[in-house]
């Protein structure tokens, strides 16, 4: 997805190529959202696409912490949950809020950001600014939490800061579901009927699928832009030798919480994303198996490749969630097949992420990225093997 | 006072009880670490596995082989994921291992979840452990009395096991500096071995007394004691034996009086374990037992 | 690796293009439930009730043209975040009406999901409120937590005699916390003096929760919580000596629990939406049923103990049937319109819709655990009328 913004000096051609596929794929998008009936295929496609899109944007946050900086955090589902609850806090309509809160008396937040800039500007353009800001508002509330937990948490090595940032999930996970909180959180209830993929509309034209897209484009872009800038140049030197890079003068402690930070900027804009597509969301959803998923996805990918992850997440989301689900279905091609029931989809899964933690560890994309002038070089010279990856985001 | 006493009492020994079966748990984590500098994630369920065999197996065969054969079972299992999953990746960077030990968490409670179809299993009544016994106020099961007691059995041996026969030394090479215990012909692979093994050995009998208590498995059931044992194994300071045992003590115990604190505190019970282990780790990381500055470059 | 990957999807892009082949008169009945997770024993019973009702009468006549009824199952995990996209596998399946699902939260999650597919939903045992409200598409065959919360009140009162209540939820479940809810609601307008506690997730020890509502000096329990939670406290309640009263919601209504409470001294009561023996020509169908089949047996629990949601499914699927008799056609929205007008008199009781889509059924039946025969003996009947005049 990043295609786009690679530096390689020959990508006249292959720069070219990524740009009439992006243009493409909105096309695409916008026909899926708008002319395309609607039949049992697009059915299962839509939903994939939005996910995808989302993970991607979720998986590359963790790859900027995990995979360039050498920061081992398993707080994910923390910020997401973080952003996720940040951003519909701030979208629930006002006169949705006796149902929404039906057990706090409507909750102690009685606007909504999308309505009020709708009175002013119209209820299309109120929804669209509305849901940029809170998305926006999300990722900086899920900053601002990683800021606090950073401090005293980026000071641990390794598998500590692991278990650490695993046990700050849970604790903010703990503090949402408190009853205390339930005026503005809900407590353990589900919250609901705030601004999803489906108000974004321009005029008569729905986005409800390349919205998702746009977003976690958008933000993708500036990853890879950090990843290029002196600072991204410095997080891979903390990776590479934490003691080396401070002799050169790179502050550690800063860059580490300048990583964290802004990975869990983007991981708040993901689970802000997330919950407009989920149009319900619960804190008991963000457990840490999110985190080992997400985890998981980037192993795929390949640890310290953005475009892997986004590879990844898509064939991740399509295998679990369309491709695969005949294996629980308990037949196949007609055929009964006795062992494929509830639940052998994950093993199959599970085992498939064995064998690539195990054999593959460098995953589909190793450290590379995908680039459109990489790929015609190799073409060119025939070369066979070497070049892996296909899928297109 | 006595009346305090009377309202307390059962807290307390829930605690101990608890306290006990994470200890037998937290082993396993404090010896591994010790030797692999590995946070093995998969031991909680590895323990949920010994929970799910004893309930198969207890429908076909009387509990006197059914109990000896649990253990076994997941003792191989122990030793097969060390050597399938963990060493072949033994020269590879510590992240990679532990995406490996997460897989396997994934793969076990997954293999869990096909199996079982989803519902929770009953775990089976062991005649006398599951036995009510009135102590003072408090009337609970046999195995909330026997597991503390057990509990220090097992490690007193285990210590002198460590202390006194050729493999413990081996061991406690090991665990001091790997690269040169190598150099001095100590066969690595199977010390290696025989700590997951008695580390899943332990385990099988923490999940007998666990699952005794609260008799129902699924799962999920082995991610949270596991999770807690870690804590407790960071608490008393990470490869020491002992301190293992004294930090699920006191998380047990901890855990218990917080529940019994009152509505607003109870939900944070599990919470607060995970702020127990950031406030060591900030403030004495190497825990109250543990050894002075390892390797830290 | 790659050409591997390129083989492998185009495979199952093929599959996934071939497998919504329709037979010619065929109609498709979603079955929405959970089959795994924290409700998957719930959600399995009552599946199994709807795949009885459907081995009972196969084929449905619409407009002269008899049709057969393909069952789709979509398995929601009991997860609010995997229900959209079992709800999405039921749209693309062509489903012309879905049953389910058991919880809540998974048929709130997907509700908008049918809806925008302009699918109705006949919701099965999922109580909230929520559910129905403010939408055309959900309608409900059971009743609701307000009324179940109140019927636990008064009867803790009036029956019990209980002037201190102790509530025990898990935290972050909303049916646990909802009911929580109306119940204290209830009993402090009754004058009870009410403790409500959360345990988390994943919570094992639950002797510490009987402790505390031993010390509030609690004459009953109430413990709305999944049936893998109520194991575990019935059994920890018993070896404890628990001595007051434990009443449940309609989750306890199962043989799993059954299992726990026999040979124990507890006094365990639950609401439920049907009461054994209500109708012997069902029961005697159903277990011949679930005694033919093995896997049936083993997600019944494995016997042949008959719960109410097993019964709730079953009603399901007639009233889907009777539905689309009045709708005479197989379109989704000619069933959806149809609906509000349906009325079926099933083994569970009458069955009508109000204008909002729930049912109006107006009672809940409690019954009480007996310990030494394993079975759940029948109470009392309560009524709304009954509660609200209370």
């Amino acid at each position: 997805m990043e295609k786009t913004l690679q530096k390689s000096p020959e990508s006249k051609a292959g720069k070219l190529i990524a740009v009439v596929l992006i243009a493409a794929l909105y096309i695409f998008l916008y026909l899926l959202d708008n002319v395309l009936p609607p039949n049992s295929f697009t059915l299962m496609l839509i939903p994939v696409l939005k996910k995808g899109a989302i993970y991607s944007l979720i998986c590359v946050s963790m790859n900027l912490l995990n995979g360039f900086t050498g920061l081992f955090s398993l707080g994910q589902a923390g910020f997401l949950l973080v952003g996720a609850y940040a951003y519909s806090i701030f979208t629930i309509p006002a006169d949705q809020h006796d149902a929404v809160y039906q057990y706090f008396e409507g909750g102690a937040i009685r606007f909504s950001v999308p309505e009020a800039l709708g009175r002013v500007l119209g209820e299309n353009a109120g929804n669209i600014l509305g849901a940029i800001l809170c998305i926006i508002f999300a990722g900086l509330v899920a900053a601002a939490f990683a800021a606090l937990i950073g401090i005293p948490v980026l000071r641990l090595k390794s598998d500590y800061l692991a278990i650490a940032t695993l046990g700050f999930a849970e604790i903010i996970r703990a503090i949402f579901q408190w009853n205390g909180l339930g005026p503005v959180t809900n407590g353990s209830n589900m919250l609901r009927k705030y601004t999803d993929f489906s108000d974004i509309q321009i005029g008569s034209v729905k986005l409800a699928t390349a919205f998702p897209f746009l977003i976690s484009m958008i933000c993708i872009a500036i990853i890879v832009l950090l990843i290029h800038s002196s600072y991204g140049r410095a997080f891979k030197a903390v990776r590479d030798d934490e003691v080396a890079a401070e002799a050169m003068g790179i502050s550690l402690f800063k860059h580490k919480m300048l990583s964290f930070v802004i990975s869990s900027f983007f991981a708040g804009v993901g689970g802000a994303l997330l919950a407009m597509y989920q149009t319900t969301i619960q804190a008991n959803a963000f457990k840490s198996a999110m985190t080992y998923e997400i985890l998981l996805i980037v192993v795929i990918g390949g640890i310290g490749s953005v475009s892997g992850s986004c590879i990844a997440s898509f064939l991740y989301i399509a295998c679990n969630e369309w491709w695969l689900r005949f294996l629980d279905s308990g037949s196949f091609f007609g055929i009964s097949v006795p062992f494929f029931r509830d639940g052998f989809r994950k093993v199959v899964f599970s085992v498939l992420i064995m064998v690539i933690v195990l054999f593959f560890s460098r995953g589909i994309m190793g450290d590379k990225e995908l680039s459109f002038a990489g790929l015609m070089r190799k073409h060119k010279k025939k070369a066979t093997g070497g070049v892996e990856g296909g899928g297109q985001a | 006072m006595s009346a305090f006493i009377q309202a307390n009492l059962p807290y307390l020994l829930s605690g101990i009880s608890v306290g006990g079966q994470y200890a037998l748990i937290a082993i396993g984590y404090t010896m591994v670490y010790g030797i692999l500098r590995l946070i093995n994630f998969a031991h909680g369920d590895v323990f949920m596995v010994a929970g799910l065999v004893m309930v198969y197996l207890t429908t076909a065969m009387p509990m006197y082989i059914s109990i000896p054969l649990t253990i076994i079972i997941t003792v191989l299992l122990g030793f097969t994921i060390e050597r399938v999953a963990y060493k072949p990746l033994r020269s590879a960077p510590r992240m990679s291992v532990m995406i490996s030990a997460i897989g396997v968490t994934y793969l076990l409670q997954n293999c869990a979840l096909y199996f079982t179809g989803g519902l929770a299993q009953i775990y089976p009544t062991i005649p006398w452990l599951s036995d009510s016994v009135t102590i003072g106020s408090a009337t609970t099961k046999m195995v909330t009395v026997v597991t503390p007691i057990l509990t220090v059995v097992l490690v007193f041996a285990l210590v002198l096991f460590i202390q006194k026969t050729k493999i413990g030394m081996a061991m406690r090479a090991v665990s001091r500096d790997f690269e040169t215990s190598q150099l001095m012909g100590i066969k690595i692979n199977s010390v290696i071995s025989m700590t997951f093994v008695i580390g899943c050995g332990l385990a099988a009998i923490g999940s007998l007394l666990y699952f005794t208590n609260y008799p129902s498995v699924i799962p999920t059931s082995g991610s949270m004691p596991g999770l807690k044992a870690f804590v407790a194994a960071v608490f008393g300071g990470i490869g020491s034996i002992p301190g293992a045992v004294i930090g699920a003590f006191v998380i047990g115990i901890c855990e218990n009086i917080i529940k019994g604190l009152g509505s607003s505190w109870t939900i944070f019970s599990d919470a607060f374990t995970f702020v127990l282990l950031i406030i060591v780790l900030l403030v004495k990381p190497t825990g109250i037992f543990g050894e002075k500055a390892t390797d830290k470059v | 690796m790659k050409k591997i990957l390129a083989i492998a999807l185009a495979v199952v892009m093929v599959m996934a293009l071939a497998v919504p082949a329709f037979a010619a008169d065929e109609i498709v009945i979603g079955v929405f439930e959970p089959l795994s997770g924290d409700n998957g024993a719930g959600g399995k019973q009552e599946t199994l009730g709807i795949q009885y009702a459907n081995s009972v009468t196969p084929t449905v006549e619409v407009g002269g043209t008899t049709y057969d009824v393909k069952l789709v199952v979509a398995d929601n995990e009991s997860s609010n975040d995997k229900a959209v996209s079992a709800a999405t596998q039921l749209v693309a399946s062509g489903a012309s009406i879905v049953l389910g699902s058991y919880g809540s939260g998974v048929s709130i999650a997907a509700s908008d999901t049918f809806g925008d597919a302009g699918i109705p939903v006949i919701g099965v045992t999922c109580t909230n409120p929520q559910v129905t409200e403010g939408n055309d598409h959900y309608f409900r065959i059971c009743f609701l937590d307000p009324f179940q919360g109140t019927v636990q009140a008064n009867f803790a009162h009036d029956e019990l005699g209980a002037t201190k209540a102790y509530c025990l939820g898990q935290l972050g479940n909303d049916y646990d916390q909802g009911l929580i809810n109306y119940y204290t609601q209830a009993a402090e307008a009754l004058g009870m003096e009410v403790t409500a506690e959360s345990f988390p997730e994943g919570n094992s020890d639950f002797t510490s929760y009987l402790t505390n509502a031993k010390n509030a000096g609690a004459e009953v329990i109430f413990a709305p919580c999944s049936i893998s939670y109520a194991q575990l406290i019935v059994e920890q309640a018993a070896s404890q000596g628990i001595d007051v009263p434990i009443t449940a919601p309609d989750t306890w209504d199962s043989n799993v629990v059954m299992e726990a409470v026999q040979g124990t001294d507890l006094d365990v009561y639950c609401t439920t939406f049907y009461a054994e023996g209500g109708d012997p020509d069902f029961e005697e169908g159903f277990k011949a049923y679930l005694n033919s089949d093995d896997t049936a047996l083993a997600n019944n629990g494995g016997n042949d103990m008959i719960a109410a949601v097993s019964v709730m499914g079953y009603d399901a699927y007639y009233t889907a049937l009777e539905a689309i008799k009045a709708a005479g056609s197989t379109d989704p929205a000619d069933v959806m319109a149809a609906l509000p007008g349906t009325t079926y008199t099933g083994v569970s009781g009458a069955i009508a819709f109000d204008e909002i889509g729930d049912a109006i059924r107006d009672s809940a039946f409690i019954k009480q655990a007996n310990t030494e025969t394993g079975v759940w003996d029948f109470v009392a009947a309560q009524t709304v009328a009954e509660a609200e005049a209370e």
